[in-house]
């Protein structure tokens, strides 16, 4: 294989790095209008009056639209539906395009201003008067749920969504766990983090009069979906004529799967003033309207024997949900996050019961990793503080509980007490990996003798398995989705022989352009750049459940693995037809038909131009070398891995300094080594970035405290040691290519990793848990409170 | 993110610069390097009708070895000032304090004159003029006039400096041979200014200077810590003396560190400034 398993460079970077990018920011169109948003300053307030006298009166104002104008359309719905336990239908309050009556939290939209530039508009947003009349807001989870607490929806008692449970029957696991030798409990908060893609959202409606055709370009993973929303519940439009496209991505982290008020609001409003609108998102907006991720309030509890195997496990958590369903929110602490409480561990019986909260604060949905972190984050800390309690070493516990290793060919996949069947797994080498490159055995001995010399160092464990290239449809329908969630891919071969590839999946950074291309050139045994990818617009795609769940190469990737195959198959009878033989005696390899034992062949430009100018042709065949096709994965796919963090902390100033990390993951099949070690690294990056500096501040009034870059801590290079990574690998045994996945690995595995060490370097003071992101402060105010002489 | 309309002027040299401050009066604004007044204007906290940009003026930018003291005019870059030979050969807190600033790209544009004018209580700058006994020399069209770096401070984002003013140089004597100072930076990581900064400088007889940025809402000389330390530069004495740190000052709080916090983080570095001066 000539690309396939190599470090090709990335084919788009070009065009990124030359600043040749095209945003949906950068697009103009003739006529176009610019929208500015006003945004309520009050996460709980009613609307008492919107005064837009003065700023309609400003010259270049084209219209102004407030929430009384959208009254009577519907707002934008949510895609999966998770019922109470008792079978009670999820409260799912309307999220209106603008509100008219009560802000539900800080940034929610009031009104639209469009104006004939960005800058009138602006000045227009600043005369508008907005009375409102605050009430107090229900933030804090905890408080939400009691009695008397202020409502986010009238209509939803005590901000309950739903509340759901699985997993083994509760009454065994208590009993397991009564029964168990050692219990260790964690109560916890898996915090709020604000995803903060570089580019930020933005949107462009134009309703062509002449044609009576709609086009949405917006900042999007999931254009086709979005247009189906758009199209089928909340505008109602005809959807053969309405088209969305997303160009070039600058991010999106799971923040822009789904289908915002905006994207609605500037097509419904390019159709009333027939005229093209960009609304696009300051800085302080993202902060604001960008679905954020986490915000789980958790207790675990995880019960061992006296030899150390877990008997147990038994999790209650709090899911935030903000003020409104966004697309894919019940499904995170549900069916994202229930499912993979098994982890690789043999534990017998596992309950998790979660109750999902509205409260005044923004949307909170899936954000990288989406429900695996906040396992993983409870699991691999329950394993580590288990380890201290019970003075075990943490990886020695881990082998004694991981599940033995299955192919999923010569051994079944393994089947959990959630609901998951694993595809394939061997968890040890991994491991055995990480300990190896960190130099475990030394590290015990240098950490030693740093405490006799005064100094804090730390180790920390994760090892973990994920669920990515979600899904089979059939099973996310059973579980409440709303939508199917295969994968379509087209592969048109033109007459030359090159080759265009219409993916469904979507890239937002993940480098598909080049990956995917990998995968044709060497199929079909061409050049590179022979091949080119499309994606993201909905007029050239057939259709495409977007780029998340780390699924685009597993699912997407297994679509146009199926498109090549039609394509081999139908060459196969052309070349037939040209070499004078039976198509049984004719084998493609690497760019050409050939005639088996002889040296007679016809290559793939030959065969393709056979095709299109079809003069000496198969009898009875179509002309044409264009296959499309439709992929439904047969299982989910379960990458693993294990990531060690070493960290150093400032015993005076409690800064806690991250030496090392190393990483071994396993995500199947690697098709291009370098973007999936990037990928790695952005994730392991990110998930540094929860345990130690990032977070959603907000006070007991609603507002985001820390909302701007000056005061919102991202992980950036320097707070960052030279990730040490490698990979076993075990395919998966379902989909052609044998890949998992590795978008979100990083993130899933690195935040538990980070918390551990620096628990272990804090374990003299007796301190075994705190609260993230593990800033100095908190970390030397735990040193101060603790009684202990170190 | 856009500023409210305004009106651009780019004055060749000091006097018309002044002149065009006097003709505006309070609807002008100065721009120096715009990293503080630019995000500013983009939030719309500060909406001036008239902006005249001193970036380009040629005799304002420079730092000049005048013998016994050295001058920073007042639209040095910090990077600039970070690799100056002069300003490291003498005054090592000040390259040291430049070369924290933000990043590479707030250092090759921000001033000197205008993180002082802006007085952002957690910028670096103000505390290391004043542990290093600068005089501010501020123009108007009226004449020159000159200001102690430690009367210059008044408050949060307030100075000394009156409308129609333009701080022009700053003059720092150069300490004896043999003074060894420091600047040290407990930084706030989401900007990178300073949750505490302190400068520090000690003389061949041990007479020491200590300042701090970031601890209070104005920087300030800690006069506690240098009666404390009383010329004995020993471990225990520094050690002793750094945990006087901003005595008797109000100390800001914020979700990065709280005043307890902030307090104890002084003392630290102070220490540990004060030891690199050993
Ligand atoms: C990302 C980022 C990180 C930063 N990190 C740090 C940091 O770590 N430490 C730190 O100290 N600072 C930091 N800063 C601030 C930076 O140093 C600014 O450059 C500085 O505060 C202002 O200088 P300026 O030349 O950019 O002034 P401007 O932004 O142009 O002006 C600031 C104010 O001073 C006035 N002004 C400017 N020059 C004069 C003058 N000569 N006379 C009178 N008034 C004048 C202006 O009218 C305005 O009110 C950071 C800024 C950014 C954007």
């Amino acid at each position: 294989m000539t690309f396939i398993g190599k470090s090709v460079k990335r084919v788009e970077d070009k065009r990124f790095l030359t600043g040749k990018g095209r945003y949906t920011d950068d697009i103009k169109l003739p006529g176009m209008t610019h929208a500015v948003i006003i945004r309520s300053p009050h996460a709980h307030a009613r609307i008492l009056n919107v005064n837009t006298s003065k700023a309609e009166a400003l010259p270049g104002v084209v219209k102004i639209f407030t929430g009384k104008d959208v009254a009577e359309l519907n707002g934008v719905p949510c895609g999966w539906q998770v019922d109470f336990k008792n079978g009670d239908t999820m409260k799912e309050p309307p999220h209106k395009l603008m509100v008219a009556d009560k802000t539900r939290h800080v940034g929610d939209a009031v009104a639209m201003i469009i104006a004939e530039t960005y800058a009138i508009a602006k000045d227009a947003a600043d005369m508008v008067v907005v009375d409102y009349d605050e009430m107090k807001a229900a933030i804090n989870m905890r408080e939400a749920i009691k009695p008397g607490a202020p409502l986010v929806h009238d209509d939803v008692p005590n901000n309950i969504c739903f509340d759901w449970e699985l997993g083994s029957d509760k009454a065994e696991v208590d009993a397991a766990m009564a029964a168990s030798h050692h219990v260790t409990t964690l109560e916890f908060i898996n915090q709020r983090v604000i995803p903060n893609a570089i580019e930020p959202r933005s949107a462009i409606g134009h309703y062509d009069t002449a044609n009576d055709r709609y086009t949405l370009y917006t900042s999007s993973q999931n254009p086709h979906l979005i247009r189906l929303l758009l199209c089928a519940f909340v505008l109602g439009l005809p959807e053969h004529r309405v088209r969305v496209v997303s160009p070039d991505v600058g991010g999106g982290f799971g923040s822009k799967i789904f289908h915002y008020t905006e994207e609605a609001l500037v097509v419904w409003a390019s159709n009333q003033i027939k005229r093209p609108i960009k609304w696009t998102a300051e800085r302080r907006e993202s902060f604001m309207t960008d679905a954020h991720g986490r915000d789980h309030v958790t207790k675990a509890e995880m019960g061992f024997d006296a030899d150390g195997k877990m008997t147990a496990l038994r999790v209650k958590t709090l899911a935030n949900m903000g003020a409104y369903l966004s697309t894919f929110a019940p499904c995170v602490p549900t069916w994202l996050h229930g499912t993979l409480l098994q982890g690789l561990y043999t534990t017998p019986k596992v309950h998790v019961d979660v109750t999902a909260v509205f409260t005044h604060t923004t949307a909170v949905d899936a954000y990288r990793g989406a429900g695996r972190p906040e396992a993983t984050y409870l699991l691999e800390r329950l394993i580590d503080t288990a380890a201290l309690e019970m003075k075990m070493d943490p990886a020695e516990l881990r082998y004694k509980n991981f599940i033995p290793a299955f192919d999923g060919v010569k051994q079944e996949g393994y089947t959990t007490q959630v609901a998951l069947q694993y595809d394939s797994g061997n968890y040890e080498p991994v491991l055995k990996r990480a300990l190896e490159m960190v130099g475990y055995a030394d590290f015990r001995k240098e950490q030693e003798q740093a405490r006799k010399d005064g100094r804090l160092l730390g180790i920390g464990f994760s090892t973990y398995v994920e669920a990515c290239g979600i899904a089979p449809s059939a099973v996310v329908g059973a579980l409440g989705a709303r939508a199917g969630l295969f994968e379509s891919a087209h592969v048109r071969v033109q007459p030359t022989g090159k080759v265009s590839v219409y993916t469904g999946a979507h890239s937002h950074g993940q480098g598909h352009e080049t990956t995917f291309a990998q995968i044709v050139a060497d199929k079909f045994g061409i050049p590179l750049e022979d091949v080119i990818l499309e994606h993201g617009d909905s007029d050239s795609v057939a259709f495409g459940m977007g780029t998340y769940g780390s699924r685009s190469l597993a699912v997407g990737g297994s679509a146009i693995v199926k498109s090549i195959e039609k394509v081999i198959e139908k060459g196969t009878k052309i070349a037939a037809h040209l070499l004078e033989a039976a198509e049984t005696d004719i084998e493609f390899a690497e760019g050409k038909w050939t005639v088996k034992g002889s040296d007679k062949s016809v290559g793939f430009g030959d065969v393709s131009l056979t095709a299109y100018v079809p003069h000496n042709y198969p009898e009875g065949l179509e002309p044409g070398l264009d296959f499309s096709s439709f992929y439904d994965p047969a299982n989910f796919t379960y990458p693993f891995g294990a990531h060690i963090a070493v960290v150093e902390i400032d015993k005076e100033t409690g800064k806690v300094d991250l030496k090392r990390f190393v990483a071994v993951d396993d995500v199947g099949n690697v098709i291009n080594p370098m973007i999936v070690d990037g990928q790695i690294h952005g994730g392991v990056a990110q998930g540094i970035g929860q345990a130690l500096f990032e977070g959603a501040i907000y006070d007991e009034d609603g507002q985001l405290v820390n909302g701007t870059y000056m005061d919102y801590t991202m992980p950036r290079a320097d707070d960052l040691p030279m990730f040490e990574v490698d990979r076993t690998v075990t395919p998966c045994p379902h989909n052609p290519l044998g890949v998992k996945g590795a978008g979100e690995a990083g993130c899933i595995g690195s935040t538990p990793a980070v918390a551990n060490a620096v628990m272990d370097a804090l374990s003299p003071y007796g301190i075994f848990d705190l609260e993230m992101p593990l800033t100095p402060e908190r970390v030397w105010t735990a040193m101060q409170n603790s009684d202990a002489v170190v | 993110m856009i500023p409210t309309q305004v009106e651009y002027h780019r004055p060749k040299t000091i006097a018309e610069a002044l002149e065009l401050l006097q003709k505006f009066g309070e609807d002008a604004k100065i721009l120096a390097g715009g990293h503080s007044l630019i995000p500013a204007m983009k939030l719309r906290l500060s909406t001036p009708a008239q902006l005249i940009d001193i970036a380009n003026i040629p005799d304002l930018t420079g730092i000049d070895d005048e013998g016994d003291h050295i001058v920073i005019w007042a639209g040095a870059k910090h990077g600039e000032i970070a690799s100056s030979y002069t300003i490291k050969e003498h005054l090592n807190m000040v390259a040291e304090a430049a070369g924290m600033i933000g990043d590479v790209q707030v250092r090759n544009f921000g001033t000197i004159g205008g993180s002082l004018a802006h007085a952002d209580p957690a910028a670096d700058w103000p505390a290391v003029m004043i542990a290093a006994d600068a005089t501010f020399v501020i123009a108007s069209t009226s004449g020159e006039r000159k200001v102690a770096a430690a009367d210059f401070f008044q408050g949060l984002f307030m100075t000394d400096l009156n409308e129609g003013e333009i701080l022009t140089q700053i003059h720092i004597p150069k300490p004896p041979a043999g003074t060894k100072s420091t600047y040290e930076k407990f930084v706030q990581p989401a900007s990178r200014f300073a949750i505490v900064g302190c400068a520090a400088m000690s003389d061949p007889d041990c007479n020491v200077r200590v300042a701090f940025a970031g601890v209070s809402s104005k920087p300030f000389r800690d006069t506690g810590i240098e009666e404390a330390l009383a010329g004995d530069m020993t471990a225990s004495s520094i050690e002793a003396a750094a945990n006087k740190a901003a005595e008797g000052v109000s100390v800001m709080s914020d979700h990065f560190a709280s005043e307890k916090y902030r307090r104890h983080i002084a003392k630290v570095y102070a220490k540990r400034a004060l030891m690199k001066l050993v």
